[in-house]
């Protein structure tokens, strides 16, 4: 009896890669599994090597694993570039379509099952990842019937006959495994509590996200990993009157969201890397402006091209810094899917309160990674406008302007939106007074600045700071953001039964820096070893810069495309003790 | 009911004695004015240069943008709300060289705002540069042998991207001009309104003279019909873009907004932020 498993189905891309291990991961995730999914793809349609490496588990997983169960081949590349990631007791089960050859250096045991053969028999070859979900229920002993519902949810628009031969090609396959594979071979699943959860992408969550937190309004540019956010408020706006432009380049869209935000609707924009080098003048310009905007960056290698379809967190320090001149900006980081979901509702509140750019920090694996989430509960989720004006204003004589930017204690001013009337004022990324009339006197200019950057000092933000730290003295202090999360947590675990003290920090809230939160777990670790996907260590160098120890403090690097695996920090930390 | 009077301010403008930008302020506020707009249902949205300051030159709500990106901010004010008149202006280096790309997607996309070029075939505020309207041969800092370019032609452009509503004015003709910016307030989606505002420092060539020599006006011209797309090119074509009036209208082309799947019929601004419980759960189970 098992309770974890990775899955890994393999193919040319456009074979139906996705749909095979997408009608397995539904299946299970109503079961009541824990799914995590991780797709390896390139920029390219047809054609490539493709795979989705599904982990299923009785309790919550954020990572993929460092090895494999079962991988399910469509030809013999998969199981040439795949085979060495399983144990001693995986299996690998192909088609015989292509005659595969069982690798010599594994003990893992190749099936070779007619996938295409018992597909054409029942009427069509596409049904051969049918097949292949048939034989995977074999190996783990899985009743068939389960995958039935999703069959007919998936199939049924195309008619009974259509689901009854997708499902008679399930049973084809699970039948045939069946009959080859040696009891012991068989890999009992334990059964799962069959709650009813959430199976979905961190770009579904963070749209989602964005509908709970009231924006009615989308600017963006496709790109990859950001484009499935404007495909689901597409979707999904027009039923409460909203709109998504997909705009002409990524200025256009960033700027088109700034004039909906200045005109009273919460607008978002979103996109990658690429595109945040685009946006970036206009985020000075909503910084200035104090216009409120949202912008998601879902981060992916860089840079310029770089490499768009696998996993990086390298626009950290451009998140940061990168716009020209100082404005106040918010950025955070969730690092669950279940956070991207309240974090931006909640980037909707700050940015309204603040009057500021909210940067909604994601990357390619959790924005991408298909998993199983825990109900969203809506009733958590506020709306609040900060010091937007909703009631009549008292006029102003010899038409004096509305102060916009008024300087007060807490250097938000009161907004109003066009239309009010007694609220006109002036709007412009020139240095301006508080009615917005462009000024360059020093003294103004002081006032202002200072105005702006008073907005954030004291950002109230709930739980800047993820911390699972249970020890007072820490032998090693574990930094993340963003996905790193659930590989960090997997090794703590192992780490723990290895008697070390682990204390880790994963941080929601990149800018302004949590710099109070994090010291003192800095100061009571022995050494702090700071996890990101960048080749410069730009998290470990912000941590140093804030909260000083550098001396504490180790960098483990990764930017080779991939996710963090739970034994590579498992390593590192056994290494720095 | 407001007059031009209501939408003037207390804010003297920077711009050059003779500038013909302050004819296009004079013909933007008795516009709105002869529309029966009030002042706070105006929103001017500018670019970056010398034209670019009329957002803070006219008692109604204004945003100075960034170079390039009038167009872009002032259809994201349309799309939040509805109820605005929108009007977006700029310099002819704004809208056809550094915000080319949104001027020619903005006129396809037909979002009901009204676009004013102020066109003065030079960069002014920069001091003296030449601009993709400047005339080929045409000498500036940038260009001191002479610009090699070929100008840009911009009512032609319009009326190939799809335009509506594309017309051409001179300062001077304030009457006119007037009376082109209102038809541009009332047409429905998008209008292009391009217009002759001489730069009395930096352009020597293109002068009030120059152009009172040189345009035609389409008023002038026998059995001209705005409302045919062929003869306006054709029309353009013959006398190298330098006429006046109000060249091409299409009336029956809807706007973005009109054909707008779902879109609210209110102000997007005044929408309740609020889902309904019952709302978000079938959001939610979709994923289960």
């Amino acid at each position: 009896m098992i309770n974890q498993l990775s899955w890994k189905v393999g193919g040319q891309q456009g074979e139906g890669i996705e749909s095979t291990g997408e009608i397995f991961s539904i299946a299970l995730n109503r079961m009541g599994y824990y799914l995590y999914g991780y797709r390896h793809f390139s920029s390219r349609i047809k054609g490539g090597h493709t795979n989705n490496k599904i982990r299923v588990s009785t309790t919550q997983v954020r990572s993929i694993s460092d090895d494999l169960d079962i991988l399910v081949a469509f030809d013999q590349e998969t199981v040439d570039l795949n085979y060495k990631e399983l144990h001693d007791k995986g299996v690998i089960i192909a088609d015989a379509k292509f005659d595969p050859k069982q690798p010599e250096d594994t003990n893992a045991k190749l099936y070779a099952v007619p996938f295409t053969d018992l597909a054409t028999e029942l009427g069509t070859s596409l049904m051969k990842n049918m097949v292949a979900v048939g034989a995977t229920c074999a190996v783990l002993d899985l009743d068939i019937n389960s995958f039935r519902e999703v069959v007919q949810e998936i199939f049924g628009k195309k008619g009974q006959q259509v689901v009854d031969k997708n499902m008679e090609a399930v049973k084809a396959g699970f039948d045939y495994m069946k009959s080859q594979i040696s009891a012991d071979a068989v890999m009992q699943l334990e059964k799962a509590d069959g709650k009813k959860r959430l199976f979905m992408i961190g770009n579904d969550a963070i749209a989602l996200g964005a509908l709970a937190g009231g924006c009615r309004f989308m600017a963006a540019y496709p790109i990859t990993p950001a484009s499935e956010i404007m495909e689901y408020l597409i979707q999904k706006l027009p039923a409460l009157g909203g709109a998504v432009i997909q705009t002409e380049d990524e200025i256009a869209a960033a700027t088109m969201a700034i004039g909906a935000n200045y005109a009273g609707v919460r607008a978002l924009t979103a996109s990658a890397g690429p595109g945040l080098s685009l946006k970036m003048e206009a985020i000075g310009l909503s910084g200035i402006t104090e216009q409120p905007l949202v912008i998601v960056d879902t981060q992916r290698g860089g840079p310029s091209t770089g490499l768009p379809t696998k996993q990086e967190q390298s626009d950290l320090m451009a998140m940061i810094y990168g716009t020209h001149g100082e404005i106040p900006k918010i950025v955070m980081a969730p690092s669950t899917v279940q956070e991207a979901f309240y974090d931006t509702a909640e980037a909707f509140n700050l940015a309204e309160e603040y009057q500021c750019p909210v940067i909604v920090l994601s990357d390619l694996q959790l924005s991408l990674g298909k998993q199983t989430v825990e109900p969203l509960d809506y009733s958590k989720v506020e709306i609040r406008r900060g010091k937007l004006q909703q009631e009549e204003l008292p006029e102003i004589e010899n038409k004096g302007y509305f102060k916009r930017y008024e300087v007060t204690e807490d250097g938000v001013s009161p907004r109003v939106i066009p239309g009010m009337k007694n609220g006109i004022h002036h709007v412009t990324g020139v240095e301006h007074d508080e009615t917005g009339k462009p000024s360059e006197s020093a003294l103004n200019r002081n006032a202002q600045m200072d105005k702006r950057f008073r907005k954030i000092e004291n950002i109230k933000f709930n739980t800047p700071v993820y911390k699972n730290a249970p020890h007072e003295e820490a032998d090693i202090l574990i930094v993340g953001f963003n996905s790193t999360r659930g590989a960090i947590e997997e090794a703590i675990t192992r780490l723990e039964k290895d008697g070390l003290k682990i204390n880790h920090a994963h941080i929601r809230l990149i800018h302004p820096f949590p710099t109070d939160e994090l010291l003192p777990l800095v100061k009571s670790a022995k050494k702090v070893l700071v996890v990101e996907n960048n080749a410069t260590g730009q998290l470990a160098n912000i941590l140093k810069m804030n909260v000083g120890h550098a001396e504490k403090v180790t960098k483990q690097l990764k930017y080779d495309g991939n996710p963090f695996l739970p034994h590579e920090i498992y390593t590192k930390c056994k290494e720095l003790f | 009911m407001a007059t031009f009077k209501d939408f003037r301010n207390n804010v003297k403008p920077n711009w050059c004695p003779g500038c013909g930008d302050f004819s296009v302020q004079a013909a933007i506020q008795r516009a709105a004015a002869n529309v029966g707009l009030e002042p706070e249902q105006l929103a001017v949205v500018s670019g970056i240069g010398c034209s670019g300051r009329i957002s803070g030159y006219i008692n109604s709500y204004g945003f100075h943008g960034i170079h390039g990106r009038s167009l872009p901010i002032a259809q994201g004010v349309k799309m939040a709300n509805r109820d605005l008149t929108v009007i977006a202006s700029g310099g002819d280096g704004d809208g056809f060289a550094i915000g080319m790309g949104h001027t020619i997607h903005a006129i396809r996309r037909n979002v009901d705002v009204t676009y004013i070029v102020m066109d003065n075939q030079i960069y002014g505020l920069t001091k003296g540069q030449t601009s993709p309207r400047s005339a080929t041969g045409f000498k500036t800092k940038s260009t001191p042998a002479g610009s090699v370019e070929q100008p840009i032609s911009p009512m032609e452009m319009a009326l190939t991207a799809g335009a509506t509503f594309v017309a051409q004015s001179f300062s001077t003709d304030l009457k006119d001009l007037t009376a082109l910016i209102e038809a541009g307030i009332k047409h429905k989606g998008f209008s292009l309104i391009n217009v002759f505002s001489p730069c009395v420092t930096y352009n020597k060539v293109n002068t009030y003279d120059w152009f009172k020599e040189n345009l035609t006006k389409l008023a002038d011209i026998e059995d001209y019909d705005s409302s045919n797309r062929e003869q306006a090119m054709q029309t353009l074509m013959k006398h190298n873009g330098l006429v006046t009036g109000l060249i091409y209208q299409n009336t029956e082309r809807p706007s973005y907004q009109e054909l707008l799947n779902g879109y609210s019929e209110t102000p997007l601004a005044t929408a309740d932020l609020q889902l309904d419980e019952a709302h978000f759960e079938k959001l939610v189970a979709e994923f289960m």
